[in-house]
């Protein structure tokens, strides 16, 4: 209907639309569409598949017990608990460490060139890194050298290490992207850099944060090969930071390949920690959120 | 702390701020009056590359002074040296003299943000913080040391008033600054530097990114500011600069540098150019 009209109407000086020109537009169109359908579709196979399985054997025992005949009975309490607690050991080193790299790199790091280059394709190299040796490293460097044996501070501590380049790079390309007029502003009214930092630079950075923040824990959740030579298997509920602790993916990956008849649980692990991180990425945004937009003037 | 007190008492002869006045009454207005920033021999490079070349000017106090020159002479150089906001530039090499009050603020090991508590600055794209307009406001006070919430919020409705912002925003002092039309932008970036209490306002190309309309009513607002502050304005309009200027400094790119070519009051500069670039310029941007 709309082109008959357009084509009546065109009949003045413009020539009517040209019929048939258009194909590169609309395979493009389609392309597209059919990337964005395919990727969610993976996305819904993967979940759907895991829900499928999963869902059956879950239960509030089974998040509130122990495992039993190596997984293939019981629960998954203490796993839950050391997971947490690897993750948080790990945030905790990597949030702060990262934040002030990244401003360094991206407030101060401007005067020294040499410097500033060093760092990062440092950490771009770090950050390709596989897994599996950051786990030797760890091994070697915080379980004997340190003297931390397997456990879950050694875990969390290397897992830090993976995912520092990571939050690094993110939250300095975020601070960045941050208008320069923003810093000149503030210079101008005579604001110290770091109240500039702080009150303006890193609320207006927020989203890139928030998206580096939920990559790293992302990133630190799904860890499996690092975590084996550090944080350990043991499945006992952790009696300190001290002691080794099963995180949920070693344990997927236990009763996947070495517990002949822990598919199930394997499948309901599996359902656990995506939505571990679902719940953890909402925080994330939440808190994230509630931290940088804090009010300026006191209420 | 902050020195609440006006910077400096206005002359009989500026109270009546109307923009359009005729030279003499400007002239009443700034003559006689000792120099608020004496720039000798000024000499900026960025690396390599020479930006201004001996630049020798002396700013009056309570004027306004305008300025000028094509694209590329320096001019927004000069003005950054005069808050050493030049310090934020990685390559940029400042050397010669720039004495504010009397005392000297290059190469010296002073307190910057001392300083730029005394120069504010005015940028040509508007350039609120993504706060809101009340924090805009209230933020570089509590900063500077304005502990109670009633004086911020006093002197924040003061500056809003001032800039004739008062009555478009008081019903919506929460909502985000960036929300704001560009002018208004543009008013509430003028009221934030106001609001520390300058000696000096450095504008550069103030009303170059907004509407005529707009440009009018930020115009109006910096001829208002005559007798109050120090103000020196970088502008590409020539007619603005002749409706606001008491005086006005012709920059002009000499040798791949910029430098002062002619400086002196509006009227003169204007009516009676010594200079021949000046006189072509002039003449050039009136044909």
């Amino acid at each position: 209907m709309a082109e008959k009209t357009t084509r009546v109407v065109s009949g003045g000086f413009l020539p009517p639309a040209r019929r048939g020109t258009d194909w590169p537009d609309r395979i493009a169109t389609v392309l597209m569409w059919a990337v964005a359908l395919l990727i969610t579709a993976v996305f819904v196979w993967i979940v759907g598949d895991l829900v499928l399985q999963g869902l059956p054997h879950l239960s509030w025992e089974y998040l509130s017990a122990g495992p039993e005949d190596a997984g293939r009975g019981g629960g998954i309490a203490p796993i839950l608990v050391s997971t947490l607690l690897i993750l948080a050991v790990c945030m905790a080193v990597s949030i702060p460490l990262g934040l002030g790299t990244a401003v360094l790199l991206s407030e101060f790091g401007r005067r020294n060139q040499f410097f500033g280059r060093l760092v990062r394709y440092s950490l771009d190299v770090l950050a390709g890194v596989p897994s599996i040796v950051f786990g030797l490293f760890g091994n070697a460097f915080f379980s004997i050298t340190l003297g931390m044996g397997f456990s879950i501070l050694s875990g969390g501590l290397t897992l830090s290490c993976m995912v520092l380049p990571l939050l690094i790079r993110s939250t300095e390309s975020a601070l960045r992207a941050v208008p320069d007029d923003y810093r000149r502003a503030a210079a101008a009214l005579g604001l110290p850099v770091f109240t500039a930092l702080w009150r303006i630079l890193l609320p207006a950075a927020t989203p890139g944060l928030i998206a580096g923040l939920v990559l790293g824990i992302g990133r630190a959740l799904a860890e499996t090969a690092a975590l084996l030579f550090t944080s350990g298997y043991v499945d006992r509920m952790p009696g300190s930071l001290l002691d080794s602790g099963r995180a949920l993916s070693i344990h997927i990956y236990d009763l996947a390949m070495n517990v002949p008849g822990g598919e199930s649980n394997a499948y309901a692990s599996a359902v656990v920690l995506i939505g571990l991180l679902l719940v953890i990425n909402a925080l994330t945004f939440r808190a994230a959120d509630r931290w940088l937009h804090q009010g300026i003037t006191p209420v | 702390m902050i020195d609440h007190t006006s910077p400096a008492t206005p002359s009989p002869a500026c109270e009546d701020s109307q923009g359009l006045r005729p030279w003499a009454q400007r002239r009443a207005c700034c003559a006689n009056l000792e120099p608020c920033i004496e720039v000798r021999d000024l000499v900026v490079r960025y690396g390599d590359k020479p930006a201004l070349d001996r630049v020798t000017l002396t700013i009056p106090r309570g004027c306004i002074t305008a300025v000028v020159g094509p694209s590329g002479c320096g001019k927004s150089s000069f003005l950054n040296t005069l808050n050493r906001l030049s310090d934020l530039t990685a390559c940029c090499d400042v050397s010669g003299s720039v004495k504010f009050e009397g005392q000297e603020i290059v190469g010296t090991d002073l307190d910057l943000i001392a300083l730029r508590r005394q120069v504010g600055m005015i940028f040509q794209k508007p350039n609120p913080f993504p706060l809101s307009i009340r924090e805009n406001l209230t933020f570089p006070l509590q900063h500077h040391g304005m502990k109670k919430r009633a004086d911020r919020e006093a002197k924040m409705e003061n500056m809003l008033r001032r800039v004739g912002l008062w009555n478009e925003v008081k019903d919506r002092l929460d909502a985000p600054a960036l929300g704001l039309s560009g002018g208004q932008q543009q008013r509430l970036c003028l009221a934030r530097a106001l609001v520390l209490s300058p000696r000096v306002l450095l504008l550069d190309e103030p009303c170059s990114a907004l509407d005529p309309l707009a440009s009018a009513v930020v115009e109006d607002l910096i001829a208002s500011l005559r007798g109050d502050y120090t103000v020196v304005i970088v502008t590409h309009n020539l007619a603005q600069a002749r409706r606001i200027a008491d005086h006005v400094a012709m920059f002009w790119l000499v040798d791949g540098a910029g430098t002062v070519v002619e400086h002196g009051s509006a009227a003169n500069v204007f009516e009676a150019p010594a200079n021949p670039i000046t006189a072509a310029y002039i003449a050039g941007a009136r044909g």
